[in-house]
């Protein structure tokens, strides 16, 4: 029973990522029209942002440190980081430690910005281009950042640890369970869950969001109505790139970034959006939740000795499965991708 | 003749002695010469050439004739070349049971993923045959490690009971072949500064890659390529008229993949060492980008595409920095190590830099690829060849 929910909350975790960036494929897709292949770039920049951040705290210079003396009895030059030559060892430690989750700080402007320019730039020019077309220009656009990313930081993964106090696991009691967990994954999934709840409120209960929503559902009777939905839409561009790099700003802890971490992401959320129905924001959501618990169970040893390999394929089973049952996904609007 | 019309004929003619010359073409440039580096006419590269101009020849057939955008053919590359690895180990070092082998398997393979697959179609069909590919992938790695020998790879051994000819090849790992001809073994053609190499490998693979054209060109032109060509154009209206499409798409798909099989069996004949990597969606991905590269729907598209991108993986990685400073050492110091320092994040480790900015100038700029950017130069010169002849036709 505890390995039970030890793998729903591991499911929860993974699924939140997958949920962050499918829902953020969707936006694009939903109010865009526009299959965005660089989705997993911007996850990928979006955790290069947190290694910025952690770059930015540790530039240091070097002062002599009277107390400490070398072996040969000088004093010791030693590097101090200027946050603490200027804050002090306090607020500056902490600068320090909480590198990751001040980067999110620093990530929604820089993403809502790399949204922009990619929209403006490229995006804009694809919207009555075939579908192929758009994959294909963002395919390539995603090769160039990822090399981009891999000249200013190296192939090597780059470890970005979690604020000290969040990197060990909490014992959990509950129900009769005894449960140890990793405190930053849990943390995860909180953090996935907000960013979801903000992003459906601000659809939802604003006027701005109202007016996509309405785009989404008939693009031309809302220009007809003469409201600027392209400006809007470049707005919700902007917002999924965010959302993309917040997933990978808080995933930093859990996965240290490497540039073509994106890649390993894009296929598993074209799945999930499928799998989810194209163009529906909640069945990415719902989607992304279901096939990371699925896959956390799946690669239970008691699984595993009943059907090999399965843990290996259970995301892919299911995609096909749901795909040959439900012609929309699982929540998937009439009339949208249909042919 | 060969039951093509005139001016298709004289295409395959093109095509074969533009196949068989390779060697000369891809060799422009003396050996010793700075500009040695941009041959392409080495063995390995001109089977590479052969064997993906084929398997992008074959998707052509299914993603340029009806449209459905398979996202899964690296899974049929990669059975072809498990089945010919065993029939080289089973069987014989010969290689035309293992191609034949790796059609055929490749194609079963295909049979039942698209009879499952193409009951959808537009995107669903693209990440079920994604889904399919994904997960032969994984088992390759996985469960199946008895048949595929895991991370490895599978590869030839000296106690491989190989039945028809074991006792000839006891010494040493044998070598693919063709009734004695081994694949490895060229002739090198010294001619003045140049050299060219005439690989038996190449040329078998070339052949091979001829009949898959041929076989293209008369899917392209018969009336079942018309029906195919129908489906992409409109298939609700095709299902108006009572015709099933299902069946004709089926058969396009087992066809596609029976080539990739095909272009599977050859790799593993040119090199018997085949791992599950090149069953990766990005292996697939890569078919899709040389046929959209080259031109979607097109006879010579996809094997342009394919030499393209082949040319550029591996003549831009080979080239690294101290060869650029050989190239623009006639520059000033401080402008030779500027112009060296650019050039080098496009070259050697970065060239997938330059591949992914030539992907989006292609997709921008010449949507139906190169054969249309060839096209659009053809019709340039013409109207300025029309133009000094003075010999337009006055307006209706």
């Amino acid at each position: 029973m505890d390995a039970l929910f030890l793998q729903i909350l591991n499911g929860l975790e993974k699924g939140g990522a997958y949920a962050l960036i499918a829902m953020g494929l969707t936006l694009i897709f939903g109010t865009l029209g526009v299959v965005n292949f660089a989705h997993g770039a911007l996850f990928m920049i979006g955790a290069f942002v947190a290694v910025t951040m952690q770059r930015i705290f540790n530039i240091s210079l070097e002062i002599v440190d009277a107390t400490q003396k070398d072996f040969l009895g000088n004093p010791l030059k030693v590097k101090v980081p200027y946050v603490i030559e200027w804050f002090g060892e306090g607020f500056g430690g902490f600068l320090i430690d909480w590198s990751v989750p001040l980067a999110i700080l620093l990530a929604i402007p820089v993403m809502m910005l790399v949204g922009f320019v990619m929209e403006r730039g490229l995006i804009k020019h694809f919207y009555k281009r075939p579908h192929a077309d758009q994959i294909l220009v963002t395919f390539g656009l995603a090769i160039v950042l990822q090399e981009i990313v891999k000249y200013f930081f190296g192939a090597n993964p780059i470890p970005t640890p979690a604020p000290s106090d969040y990197r060990g696991t909490i014992d959990m009691a509950f129900f009769g369970l005894n449960l140890s967990y990793p405190i930053w994954r849990l943390i995860y999934f909180f953090f996935s869950a907000a960013v979801i709840a903000a992003v459906f409120a601000f659809l939802q209960f604003t006027t701005f969001g109202m007016v996509v929503r309405a785009g989404m559902a008939d693009r031309e009777t809302v220009g007809l109505l003469g409201i600027d939905i392209d400006r809007r839409f470049t707005l919700m561009f902007g917002i999924a790139a965010a959302v993309a790099g917040l997933a990978g700003v808080m995933y930093t802890p859990i996965l240290s970034p490497n540039y073509h971490m994106g890649m390993d992401f894009l296929v598993l959320s074209f799945v999930v959006v499928v799998v989810g129905g194209m163009g529906s924001l909640s069945g990415a959501v719902a989607a992304g939740f279901l096939l990371g618990i699925l896959q956390a169970f799946a690669s239970m040893n008691e699984v595993k000795d009943i059907i090999p390999g399965i843990d290996q394929i259970i995301i892919y089973l299911v995609a096909i499965v749901i795909l040959l049952t439900r012609p929309r996904g699982l929540l998937g609007r009439k009339g949208v991708m249909e042919d | 003749m060969l039951g093509l019309s005139q001016k298709d004929t004289r295409f395959l003619f093109i095509v074969i002695a533009l196949t068989l010359l390779t060697p000369f073409l891809l060799n422009p440039f003396p050996t010793d010469s700075a500009l040695a580096q941009f041959n392409a006419g080495y063995p390995a590269l001109m089977q590479r050439f052969a064997i993906y101009g084929l398997m992008a020849i074959g998707f052509n057939i299914l993603f340029g004739l009806t449209g459905y955008l398979s996202f899964g053919h690296a899974a049929f590359l990669g059975v072809g070349s498990y089945a010919a690895v065993w029939m080289f180990k089973l069987l014989s070092m010969n290689v035309l049971p293992a191609i034949i082998m790796a059609t055929l398997l490749a194609g079963l393979f295909a049979l039942v993923i698209g009879f499952i697959s193409l009951r959808r179609s537009g995107i669903y069909f693209s990440i079920l045959t994604l889904a399919f590919a994904e997960m032969s992938y994984r088992l390759a790695y996985s469960v199946f490690t008895p048949v595929t020998n895991g991370e490895s790879g599978l590869q030839l051994g000296l106690k491989d009971p190989r039945i028809l000819d074991a006792p000839l090849t006891s010494a040493s790992l044998p070598v693919p072949g063709l009734f004695g001809l081994k694949m490895n073994s060229s002739w090198t053609l010294d001619l003045g500064p140049w050299d060219f190499t005439f690989n038996v490998g190449y040329y078998f693979c070339a052949v091979v890659a001829i009949l898959g054209f041929y076989l293209s060109l008369r899917i392209f032109r018969s009336p079942f390529g018309l029906m195919l060509r129908a489906i992409k154009s409109n298939q609700n209206r095709l299902n108006y008229t009572g015709l099933n499409s299902r069946p004709y798409t089926l058969a396009a798909f087992v066809i596609s993949g029976m080539y990739a099989g095909l272009a599977g069996g050859l790799l593993a004949a040119m090199d018997p060492l085949v791992g599950a990597e090149r069953m990766q969606w990005t292996a697939s991905g890569e078919v899709v980008l040389m046929t959209i590269v080259g031109g979607v729907g097109t006879l010579m598209g996809p094997v342009l595409g394919a030499g393209f991108i082949k040319y550029a993986e591996n003549i831009f990685s080979k080239i690294n920095e101290s060869i650029l400073h050989s190239w623009f050492s006639w520059l000033p110091d401080g402008l030779e190590d500027a112009v060296v320092w650019i050039f080098a994040r496009f070259v050697g480790e970065g060239w997938h830099l330059t591949l992914g900015l030539m992907f989006m100038v292609i997709v921008i700029a010449l949507p139906g690829g190169l054969v249309e950017g060839g096209q659009r130069i053809a019709r340039f010169l013409r109207r300025k060849s029309d133009d000094s002849a003075a010999t337009t036709t006055p307006a209706e």
